[in-house]
């Protein structure tokens, strides 16, 4: 084997072009071009000349005491250059987002299959991986905790950590791991009668399995050593101011010495809002002082990120014999697995926005998020909100069973509307159209039934040819779902956004430089939108993301169009203040409607036109803003009152499926999703929005789980580990809604979580509606339909 | 050992290849064409797909030896000197690409669909894509892409 020898650099280029439309076009995005030439440059693409590749041990064990690790066979053979263990951390061996308990590389004790123990770097990947394999580490093998209640039962004897777990100026919560247990955060809403009785009541217990996020892209990147014993790391991700830090605390560095910039992302949907192989490849830079590549492979990357957290839960739900809602008493279980990761805010969402976008009166809930020995749990689209629209979804379809009740009737009946009270106490100040989603939904026509000549590719099992319709019956199912739009519980929720504006061959051409990170959901289209609007010129160049401007927080939490979105937008407005003022200076006088258009500043009521190009010369107007979202508050720790959250998010959807009874096939027929986005930046990328949170949603409902037995993975693999393919989605109609945002810029709402949420709900009772069955679990398998479980 | 194949048109002969490797290592790692995506090198997701011979077929699945004296053509071979092919244009416009991993498979299992097919229905599409996964689109977009690049194409003729 020798050193790869030649391939692109791939340095991330500044974006320019399309040179048209502003807020409300579907422009094109700045990255299409070169992302169908096959030279947009991705993490796992970057190279350079003299580079290492680096790669991952991990522990084949859910918890175990590692006993001793021998690196001398490792280090021996030839082309390798660095064999690196925990005591080679030179910084806080621990790290995380919101409390800092997750071991850079093990420490003594391994907590779920796949930790990594050690490092190597070598000439070759596959150097690398041979060279891992004979590092030799003895571990003394424990029984795992892999239930979530049982792990919060018996906390003195399955203590999964022993110690406090440092909490950071990172956390988003006030979460307190407790040292004697296996408790990430219990949050409680308390809200009226707590001894409320109803006419009629149903319960029901739900259980979602642990989904992956599947993006396409793997975990990637490459960092190179720096002349001031620093470290430039290109990479793959969703926040890097965010990780910058945790870097810094890793490796104890100052941040001017961890300069970070974004890679091509291939896809995200909160997975990569953990660290991944970002600190292991710097440590590994700054030991051989060479650059270090890591990328992993698909079973790795399985292992390599956080997963959603799967989910149990207890519901019941009491309403009045005319079905008015009377109360809800909720417990839910989130498996956090082995690290705190994002588990705080996810019960968060979980807890406080758990009954659904509905007026109940009398409230309780519990939601606890745990320690297990499975594998960590944290950030998915969704986040939180996905679980526990399963179960009240479900809940409200039993009840309306119950009271013999049309579906959607008792859901209207009992929809939140602008100037309703959640139930922590936060009144809604922006349009909610719960019940509206889902009339136009219902207003939609169906799908044609099949008659006649039958199309096997229709048909439950496709190509198969498991069935010509026999057994086949076809249900419909509804759904709707709320979401917060991002950060809340106080967190101080912030963007920045760098833009400039200056003359370039001629023409005005504006620079918008955030650290946003664009992970495939179109943010660069949207900050050249709002720019090419707010100044009133074509060209807009997108900078590099980079540590070099201040933190725009995560691309996550449908947050970014609304905080980068809103940073980017004040940015323009201060450039657009310098150039207003210094048109009066030349004009020599106030004039009251000045604007700009068309790469002109102009007045129509005094006929001026004055060029940008004039105005600015070869001077630079350049002005960097931090803005913020309206203030939230932590929520009370014993009632969850507060104003928590600072936006909502709607949607609902309608699915039709046919389900082979005999054999227990779902073919999703068709999906209609109905939901309002405030105001349409882009209506070509929100659809798309909607789309893939659609596919998601679906995918949960009826395919995507992650098994484990005893702790360990059984599927890590696009074999076992399904998502779904063109084959699998239905074609869908799509509604949407513009009820502006009095609060947000432009009126937008956040747009990526929700239709992910109100999805997989409606194709379970879709699938409940064809087949009868209760369902309360998914993702829904062939033995659930019958009866073979 | 040395590999020599033509790629995209043009001879290629790299040296010191290890006989594990795969296609799609050496096209991404030693001739400089990083276009065929990895995402996740077991023949499942379709994002390595390239043409080998006219057929298209997954690079992380074709040992590099298996390529000697072969034709292999890659994303980075569709697009003509000055403009991008009709199935890419199309792509673009349709709203088709996100985070564009899938993409650079997707393309090439379009463009052979059509230059088999013509103007390939929308059953046929799916059967045809089937192998290639994309996690951003929910396919909808992907589909108004095929359709789109079709009616182009079949007015090019």
């Amino acid at each position: 084997m020798s050193t790869p020898t030649r391939t692109p650099t791939g340095a991330p280029a500044h974006l320019t072009g399309p040179g048209s439309g502003g807020v409300g076009d579907s422009a094109q995005r700045p990255d299409g071009v070169l992302k169908v030439r096959g030279e947009f440059a991705y993490g796992s693409d970057l190279w350079m000349e003299d580079m290492l590749w680096g790669v991952t041990l991990r522990s084949p064990h859910p918890y175990a005491r590692v006993l001793a690790i021998d690196t001398s066979a490792a280090t021996q053979l030839p082309g390798v250059h660095a064999v690196l263990t925990s005591e080679d951390v030179p910084g806080e061996k621990v790290y995380g987002l919101e409390l800092a308990d997750q071991p850079v590389l093990a420490v003594d004790v391994v907590r779920y299959q796949g930790e990594p123990v050690a490092l190597v770097a070598a000439d070759h990947p596959d150097t690398a991986r041979r060279a891992a394999a004979l590092i030799r580490v003895d571990y003394e093998v424990w029984e795992p905790v892999t239930d979530a209640r049982t792990a919060l039962g018996h906390p003195a004897t399955d203590a999964v950590h022993e110690s406090d777990a440092e909490v950071t100026e990172l956390s988003r919560e006030s979460a307190h791991l407790h040292p004697e247990g296996n408790l990430v955060r219990h949050l409680k809403v308390r809200t009226g009668d707590p001894q409320p009785t109803a006419d009629v009541v149903v319960v029901g217990e739900y259980e979602v399995g642990m989904q992956d996020q599947a993006f396409l892209g793997p975990e990637s990147g490459l960092a190179v050593p720096a002349d001031d014993g620093g470290v430039e790391l290109y990479v793959a991700t969703q926040w890097l101011h965010v990780d910058q830090r945790q870097i810094c605390s890793a490796l104890g560095l100052p941040p001017e010495q961890v300069r970070l910039t974004l890679a091509g992302v291939g896809g995200a949907f909160g997975g990569r809002e953990d660290l991944s192989m970002h600190v292991h490849a710097c440590l590994l830079a700054l030991r051989t002082g060479k650059p270090v590549k890591m990328s992993y492979n698909r079973e790795e990357s399985f292992f390599g990120h956080v997963h959603r957290h799967p989910a149990t839960m207890r519901y019941e739900h009491g309403a009045t014999r005319d079905g008015q809602l009377v109360y809800v008493k909720a417990s839910i279980w989130f498996d956090g697995g082995a690290y705190a990761s994002s588990t705080p805010a996810v019960v968060g969402n979980g807890g406080t926005m758990g009954i659904g976008p509905y007026v109940v009166p009398n409230v309780h809930v519990d939601c606890y998020g745990a320690y297990t020995n499975n594998p960590p749990c944290g950030a998915m689209r969704g986040f939180g909100s996905v679980q526990t629209a399963f179960a009240y979804e479900s809940q409200m379809d039993a009840l309306a069973a119950e009271l013999g009740m049309d579906p959607v009737e008792l859901r209207c009946r009992n929809a939140m509307e602008q100037g309703s009270a959640t139930p922590t106490g936060q009144v809604i100040d922006s349009p909610a159209p719960v019940a509206e989603l889902l009339r136009r939904l219902e207003a939609m026509p169906l799908p044609a039934e099949a008659d006649g000549e039958v199309d096997l590719r229709d048909m439950p099992g496709g190509v198969s040819n498991t069935t010509h319709g026999e057994g086949v019956r076809r249900g419909v199912g509804y759904a709707v779902a709320y979401k917060n739009v991002a950060f809340s519980e106080g967190y101080d929720d912030y963007s920045t956004a760098r833009v400039r504006l200056e003359v370039v061959g001629g023409e005005p051409t504006a620079t918008v430089h955030t650290a946003a990170a664009e992970v495939g959901q179109g943010l660069v289209t949207v900050e050249q939108q709002i720019t090419r609007t707010e100044l009133g010129v074509e060209q807009v160049t997108v900078h590099p993301k980079d540590t070099t401007v201040g933190s725009a927080g995560s691309t996550s939490a449908s947050r970014q169009t609304y905080v980068t979105g809103g940073a980017v937008k004040a940015a323009c407005e201060a450039v657009r203040g310098q150039l207003l003022a210094r048109a009066e200076r030349l004009v020599g006088r106030s004039v009251p409607d000045l604007r700009l258009a068309g790469g002109q500043v102009v007045s129509d009521a005094e006929e001026i036109a004055v060029p940008l190009a004039d105005l600015l010369g070869n001077e630079a107007v350049e002005e960097t803003v931090q803005w913020r979202h309206r203030p939230t508050e932590a929520i009370d720790p014993e009632t969850g009152q507060g104003f928590a959250h600072v936006q909502y998010a709607f949607s609902a959807h309608r699915a039709v499926v046919d389900v082979d009874t005999e054999l227990g096939l779902v073919k999703v027929v068709e999906m209609a999703c109905t939901q309002d986005v405030g105001k349409a930046i882009n209506p070509q990328a929100v659809i798309g929005q909607i789309q893939g949170g659609t596919a998601q949603g679906l995918g949960l409902a009826v395919m995507e789980e992650i098994l484990i037995r005893d702790g360990k993975v059984v599927n890590p693999s696009f074999t076992d580990y399904l998502i779904p393919t063109i084959l699998d989605m239905p074609p869908m109609r799509v509604e949407v809604l513009e009820y502006a945002d009095p609060h947000a810029p432009y009126g937008l709402r956040g747009v990526g979580e929700a239709p992910n949420i109100s999805s997989g709900p409606a194709v379970l009772a879709a699938i409940r509606a064809a087949t009868g069955l209760p369902l309360a679990r998914v993702p829904v398998r062939p033995e659930h339909l019958t009866g073979t479980s | 050992m040395r590999l020599t194949c033509t790629v995209n048109g043009t001879e290629q002969q790299v040296d010191d290849v290890w006989e594990g490797e795969s296609l799609l290592y050496v096209l991404r790692e030693r001739m400089g064409l990083p276009g065929s995506k990895n995402a996740c090198e077991q023949g499942e997701c379709g994002s390595c797909t390239v043409y080998l011979d006219g057929l298209p077929v997954c690079a992380c699945l074709v040992a590099a030896g298996q390529a000697e004296g072969r034709q292999v053509g890659t994303v980075e071979g569709l697009a003509g000197a000055d403009a991008l092919h009709p199935v890419q244009q199309a792509f673009v416009d349709a709203g088709a690409v996100q985070c564009g991993f899938c993409t650079p498979g997707l393309l090439v299992a379009t463009h052979d669909l059509i230059t088999r097919t013509g103007r390939p229905s929308d059953a046929e599409t799916r059967e045809a894509l089937a192998g290639n996964l994309c996690r951003c689109t929910g396919y909808e977009k992907i589909l108004d892409a095929v359709r789109l690049a079709a009616d182009r194409m079949g007015a090019d003729r």
